[in-house]
């Protein structure tokens, strides 16, 4: 009875979102989005009449050739910093429920890691942090950025712990690690406001357009960003690894 | 067409909070629900014969045709605070086993 009362409710919100939506005229129907009625195009042409050519253009509004990158850390950086604080509320709400991390041992894996398995694993995990590295270097270029690139290196360390059961990262390295990020993030938006005129201002050159030094603060930003989130999921990684010492 | 699928998961995972009594299974519910709701969202901004929205060598202008760059950045977010949440209810999840020894909410009324 109760499965159907709910069969019927979600039944009945999606044909109630798919026809509102349908005879919304403002609503654009799908592959014919009108850029130019939107906040985006802003985002796209900048503030130039001319058109932006990648490897050309110098010192535009915003450098980054990556326009989502320019969106996340430039145009919305304030949003980003609150979306960092999310992460960082709930990575400590994690090690506040299961434990703080020093007290407690790592679980013990139902297996014996042979000599091969932990070398390879090493040498992938060289592998792994390098491919993140990259990856957040060139937020600003290419798809990527602070957020996939942390994601990286924190499964580059799940791979340790998974792979070696003697293994044990050192938490409280990455607990400095990710308050001295999170607050240098702060303090960069602090000197935007000093030396400029908002919060989170982009107060160096931007350059060219597709260079890897270009597009002023926004791979300073994505680098604070993806150190930051790599460890505090690498935090989280722990805690959930972790169990309390039986006395 | 796509944007059916998106509302269908997003429904399924609706559902699928509504009827599941086991934690987990509600946790899971809300990432199906969530990851219809992003697909939905990125849906929003795309446009037929539009590339991604990154200026390459070979895509080298901003006059071309880009899909709406705006929804992938809030998908973006959206997928980070997920995965927080997540992280956090599998945490609560995990104290709670620890407590009663059973995942189901009907089975934890005594101790």
């Amino acid at each position: 009875m109760k499965k159907l009362l709910a069969f019927a409710l979600t039944i009945g919100l999606g044909v109630l979102i798919i026809f509102a939506l349908d005879a919304n005229t403002s609503f654009d129907d799908f592959g014919y989005a009108d850029l130019s009625e939107r906040v985006s195009s802003r985002y796209i042409t900048k503030d130039s009449t001319a058109d932006i050519i990648f490897g050309v253009t110098q010192d535009p509004e915003s450098g980054a050739a990556n326009i989502v990158t320019s969106i996340v850390v430039d145009y919305r950086s304030f949003d980003t910093l609150g979306e960092v604080t999310v992460l960082f509320i709930s990575a400590l709400g994690v090690s506040l429920l299961l434990g703080s991390a020093v007290t407690q041992k790592r679980l013990s894996l139902d297996f014996k890691p042979n000599f091969m398995l932990r070398v390879a694993s090493r040498a992938l995990f060289g592998i792994i942090i390098m491919t993140g590295v990259y990856i957040i270097l060139h937020g600003h270029l290419t798809p990527g950025g602070g957020f996939p690139g942390g994601t990286m290196i924190a499964s580059a360390m799940l791979l340790l712990y998974l792979a070696d059961d003697q293994f044990r990262a050192k938490i409280k390295s990455f607990k400095i690690l990710e308050g001295v990020a999170g607050s240098l993030y702060v303090v960069i938006g602090l000197v935007g406001l000093v030396l400029g005129t908002y919060f989170l201002q982009n107060f160096l050159p931007n350059g060219t357009v597709g260079d890897l030094l270009s597009s002023g603060i926004i791979p300073i930003v994505y680098i604070l960003i993806g150190l930051k989130v790599g460890s505090e999921i690498s935090g989280v990684i722990d805690n959930f690894l972790t169990e309390e010492v039986e006395q | 067409m796509i944007q059916y699928a998106a509302i269908l998961l997003m429904m399924i995972g609706l559902y699928g909070l509504l009827t599941n009594r086991n934690v987990i299974k509600i946790i899971v519910s809300l990432n199906v629900l969530e990851i219809g709701l992003n697909i939905f969202i990125i849906s929003i901004g795309f446009i037929y014969d539009g590339i991604a929205p990154i200026l390459t060598s070979t895509n080298n202008s901003s006059g071309l045709i880009f899909v709406d760059p705006l929804p992938q950045a809030l998908v973006l977010t959206a997928i980070v605070i997920g995965v927080g949440t997540t992280a956090l209810g599998l945490a609560i999840v995990k104290s709670i086993y620890s407590k009663y020894k059973t995942l189901e909410i009907d089975e934890m009324e005594e101790a």
